[in-house]
C-alpha cells in the first residue's frame, strides 16, 4: 500500500515514519510554545511580575533550560516503591497523550490515522491516562500520593461522562464520528441558509462547548479541578515521589494533553483546520494553512483553560463530584435530547 | 461522621506519632496521615497528625515544638533594651507588635509612660505591622485555597507596608524601634502623607481581594460552614483575636483594654461575624485589614509634637515587679507577664502568644472534616509558628 503526501509518491512505511516524526515535533512545539506563552509569561503579567526574562530573548529559552535542569536531577526510586510500576506509570500516561493526537486532523491528508471512529477514539484514549495515575499513586508507597492518586481515578471517571455527552451532541448534528467528516460538516453548513461562515458548531452546541471545556479542565486536572495534585493539601499527589526525567514526562504530558484536548474542541467546536464556509477546503494551499489553522485555535482554547487555572480557588472532592453529576451531565442529557429532536425535525 | 471523639484515640495518635512510623505503613483500617512538620500549607513546622478514614478526618492531633527557640528562656539573660529584637522573631510577620507589649510591661514596672507623640507613632506601627501581617493572610487564605493568584497581588501590596516601615524603622521585618519610655528615632519628614497614600494602596488591594476571592462562589463554597467555632467554645479554648470575634465573640484589647496605646481617642468599629464558620474568619480579618488603615490614617492625621522619649536612665534597672501587659496584635491577644527581681535582666519573662491557643482548637475542630478542610480551616484560623513556639 502506498500514498501520496503533498503529491509525492511513497511507500506505507514511509508515510507513516513521516506522520509521525512530524506529529510529535509538531506537539511538542505546541506544547513547549504552550508552557513558554502561558505558564511562563501570560500568568506572570497576570500575577503582576515579568515571568522569565534571562535566558533568550524574553525568556523564551527558559524551558529549555527547565527541561536541561530535568535531565540532569538524579533518578530516585523510593525505598518502597514498586519499582517496575512506579518506572511505568509515566510512560502511560505520556503514551496515553500522544495516542490522542492520532486522529486529531490538521489538514486535509495531514493525520496520522483518519480512522472512522475518530472522535470514539480519542476519548477512549485520553481515559488511559488514569491507569498511569492510579499506578503512580499505589506504585509510589506514599500516603499522599496514594490519596492523590484515588482522586484523580475518581474525578477523571466522573468527568470522562460529561465530556463523552457532550461531544455526543456534536456527532449527532455532523452525523459521523470521523474527525474529518465533522471538520468538513462545519464548514459546508450554514446558519439559516447563510453560508458565508459555514456552521461552526460553537454557535449550536454552545452548551455542549462549555460542558466539554469544564470537563477538559476537569481531565486535565487543572485548578478548580486539580485535587489529584493539589500543592497545598497532598503537595503534588501522585506526582510526590518523582523526580528528573519522570517528573519531566509528567509534565509535558500534562501540557500535551491540554494541547491535544484544545484541539480536540476547536475541530469539535470551532471548525478544525478549515477556513470558514469550505474555503479551499479541498485546496492545496489548505495543507499549509490547515495546521496553523488548528494551531491557532488550540493554543487560543489553551489560553482559557490556563486563564481558568489561574484564577480560581480548587473545588473540594465532594463538590466537584456533584458538579458532575448534579449539573453537568443533566445539562448535557438535555443538550442531547434537543440536538437530537431539532435533527429530526429540520 | 464517625464519632470517636475519646481522649484514648487522640492518646493512640501520639503514640503512633511517637513510634515515627506514621508514614511508613499502611494500617488495616483508616489511615494515618502526618502532614508536617515539612508541608507547604502548615507556615513553617506544625506537624499534624491526622487519623483518616477515607478522607474524613476521625481525629487529628497537632504537634507544635518543632521551631521552639526558647525565648523565654533566652529573656532572662538579655538585658530590657535586648528584648526587642528577640521577640520581634515571634510572630514575625507583623513584628513591630511583638515588642510593644513587652515594652509596656517594662514600663508599668518602671513606672514610666511615653511622651504622646511616642504613644501616637507606637499605634500608628502597631496598626501597619497589623495591616503587613494580615495582607499576607488574605493572600495566603487563596493558594491554601489553590487560587495561586492573589497572593503574588498580597506580596505585591504588603511591599508598600512594609517600604513604609522600613523607612521609620529601618528594617523591613524586625524593627526593633519600641524603647522602654518611648521609640527609637522620630518619624523621617513627609513620611505621613506617603503613609496615607500607602493605605489607599491597601484600601484597593482589600476591594481586590473581595472582588476577586471573597465573591467567587467556589471560594464561598470551601468556607461557608466549614470549620464553625461556637462563641462558647472558642472562649473555652482561649481563642482570641479575629478567631474569637468571627464567633461572634465581641472582645477587642484595643478598645477594652487601651494601656499606653491611643484608640480611645480614634474612631473606629470592631468588627465581629455571627457564623464562626471560615468564611467569617476571613471576612472578619479583611475588615479588620480595612479598620487598620482608617486607624493608620486617623493617627497620620493626628500625631502630636512633642518629644518621643520620655526621661529614662541610661542603664535601666526595672524594680522588682510583676507586670502582666497584652495587647491585641495581628493574630489575637499576645501578652507578656515579666517578673523583675530588679536586675539589669528579667527574672521571668512568660510570652502569652496568640497562636497557641488558636491552634490548640484543631482537635476539636478537624475531627469530622474531609482533608482539604483540614487546610482551609487551618488556614483561615491563621497561625505562625514562630508565635506557637516561640
Amino acid at each position: 500500500m502506498s500514498g501520496a503526501v503533498l503529491g509525492i509518491q511513497m511507500a506505507y512505511w514511509q508515510e507513516t515514519l513521516l506522520k509521525l516524526g512530524v506529529g510529535l515535533a509538531a506537539v511538542l512545539l505546541l506544547t513547549g510554545g504552550a508552557v513558554y506563552l502561558y505558564l511562563f509569561k501570560f500568568v506572570s503579567f497576570m500575577q503582576s511580575r515579568l515571568g522569565p526574562m534571562e535566558a533568550g530573548p524574553y525568556g523564551s529559552l527558559q524551558l529549555l533550560a527547565e527541561v536541561g535542569k530535568w535531565l540532569q536531577k538524579e533518578d530516585i526510586f523510593t525505598e518502597n516503591a514498586d519499582r517496575f510500576i512506579f518506572g511505568l506509570a509515566p510512560a502511560i500516561v505520556l503514551s496515553s497523550t500522544f495516542l490522542m493526537f492520532v486522529v486529531i486532523p490538521a489538514g486535509p491528508s495531514a493525520v496520522i490515522a483518519d480512522l472512522g471512529t475518530g472522535i470514539y477514539y480519542v476519548l477512549a484514549m485520553s481515559s488511559l491516562s488514569v491507569l498511569g495515575i492510579l499506578m503512580a499513586g499505589w506504585a509510589s508507597a506514599n500516603k499522599y500520593a496514594l490519596l492523590g492518586g484515588l482522586r484523580a481515578a475518581g474525578q477523571l471517571i466522573a468527568y470522562e461522562l460529561p465530556l463523552v455527552l457532550a461531544v455526543i451532541g456534536v456527532v449527532i448534528q455532523a452525523g459521523s464520528l470521523n474527525l474529518q467528516d465533522i471538520v468538513a460538516a462545519q464548514s459546508t453548513g450554514s446558519i439559516f441558509g447563510w453560508d458565508g461562515i459555514g456552521s461552526p458548531y460553537i454557535l449550536t452546541q454552545f452548551v455542549a462547548f462549555g460542558i466539554f471545556m469544564i470537563a477538559v479542565q476537569a481531565e486535565l486536572t487543572q485548578t478548580p479541578f486539580d485535587m489529584p495534585i493539589a500543592e497545598s493539601e497532598l503537595v503534588a499527589g501522585y506526582q510526590v515521589e518523582y523526580t528528573g526525567i519522570r517528573f519531566l514526562v509528567y509534565f509535558i504530558s500534562e501540557f500535551a494533553t491540554a494541547v491535544g484536548f484544545a484541539a480536540v474542541a476547536s475541530t469539535l467546536f470551532l471548525g478544525g483546520w478549515a477556513l470558514p464556509a469550505s474555503w479551499g477546503l479541498s485546496n492545496g494551499v489548505m495543507h499549509v494553512v490547515g495546521p496553523l489553522m488548528i494551531s491557532t485555535k488550540a493554543i487560543l482554547l489553551v489560553g482559557v483553560v490556563f486563564w481558568a487555572r489561574f484564577s480560581l480557588p480548587r473545588f473540594r472532592e465532594d463538590q466537584l463530584q456533584t458538579l458532575a453529576w448534579k449539573f453537568m451531565i443533566p445539562i448535557a442529557l438535555v443538550n442531547i435530547v434537543v440536538t437530537a429532536v431539532l435533527k429530526v425535525a429540520f | 461522621m464517625t464519632a470517636i471523639t475519646d481522649r484514648q484515640k487522640l492518646q493512640y495518635i501520639a503514640a503512633q506519632a511517637a513510634d515515627a512510623r506514621v508514614n511508613v505503613e499502611l494500617e488495616a483500617e483508616g489511615m494515618t496521615l502526618n502532614i508536617g512538620p515539612q508541608h507547604p500549607a502548615t507556615h513553617g513546622t506544625l506537624r499534624i497528625v491526622a487519623r483518616l478514614d477515607g478522607e474524613q478526618v476521625i481525629a487529628a492531633e497537632p504537634i507544635p515544638g518543632y521551631m521552639h527557640r526558647g525565648y523565654e528562656k533566652l529573656t532572662e539573660v538579655r538585658t530590657y533594651a535586648q528584648v526587642t529584637a528577640l521577640v520581634n522573631r515571634i510572630d514575625w510577620l507583623g513584628s513591630f507588635a511583638n515588642e510593644v507589649p513587652f515594652i509596656l510591661a517594662a514600663e508599668q514596672l518602671m513606672g514610666v509612660e511615653a511622651p504622646p507623640r511616642a504613644q501616637w507613632i507606637r499605634t500608628l506601627l502597631f496598626e501597619m505591622a497589623r495591616i503587613s501581617n494580615l495582607i499576607l493572610f488574605l493572600g495566603d487564605m487563596a493558594v491554601q485555597l489553590g487560587a495561586v493568584t492573589p497572593a503574588f497581588f498580597a506580596f505585591r501590596d504588603r511591599e508598600y507596608v512594609l517600604d513604609q516601615i522600613e523607612r521609620v524603622t529601618g528594617g523591613r521585618f524586625h524593627p526593633n524601634f519600641d524603647r522602654i519610655g518611648g521609640l527609637k528615632d522620630d518619624l523621617p519628614q513627609g513620611w505621613l502623607a506617603d503613609t496615607k497614600a500607602t493605605m489607599d494602596k491597601v484600601r484597593a488591594f482589600c476591594d481586590e481581594i473581595e472582588n476577586l476571592l471573597m465573591g467567587a462562589e467556589i471560594f464561598q463554597a470551601r468556607t461557608r460552614g466549614v470549620g464553625v467555632i461556637p462563641p462558647d467554645v472558642a472562649q473555652q479554648y482561649g481563642l482570641s483575636g479575629a478567631n474569637a470575634r468571627a464567633s461572634g465573640i465581641d472582645w477587642d484589647l484595643r478598645r477594652d483594654q487601651p494601656n499606653g496605646m491611643v484608640y480611645p481617642e480614634l474612631d473606629w468599629k470592631v468588627w465581629t461575624h455571627p457564623d464562626g464558620d471560615s468564611f467569617a474568619r476571613f471576612w472578619v480579618r479583611l475588615q479588620e485589614t480595612r479598620e487598620a488603615a482608617n486607624i493608620v490614617e486617623q493617627c497620620c492625621d493626628g500625631v502630636p509634637g512633642g518629644p518621643i522619649m520620655a526621661k529614662v536612665p541610661r542603664i535601666i534597672k526595672v524594680p522588682a515587679g510583676e507586670a502582666y501587659v497584652s495587647t491585641e496584635n495581628p493574630l489575637g491577644e499576645m501578652g507578656y507577664y515579666v517578673v523583675s527581681k530588679g536586675d539589669l535582666t528579667p527574672f521571668r519573662v512568660k510570652i502569652r502568644s496568640a497562636s497557641f491557643n488558636n491552634v490548640s482548637i484543631a482537635p476539636w475542630i478537624l475531627r469530622g472534616v474531609y482533608v482539604p478542610d483540614i487546610i482551609t480551616i487551618l488556614a483561615s484560623l491563621y497561625f505562625i509558628l514562630g508565635d506557637i513556639d516561640r
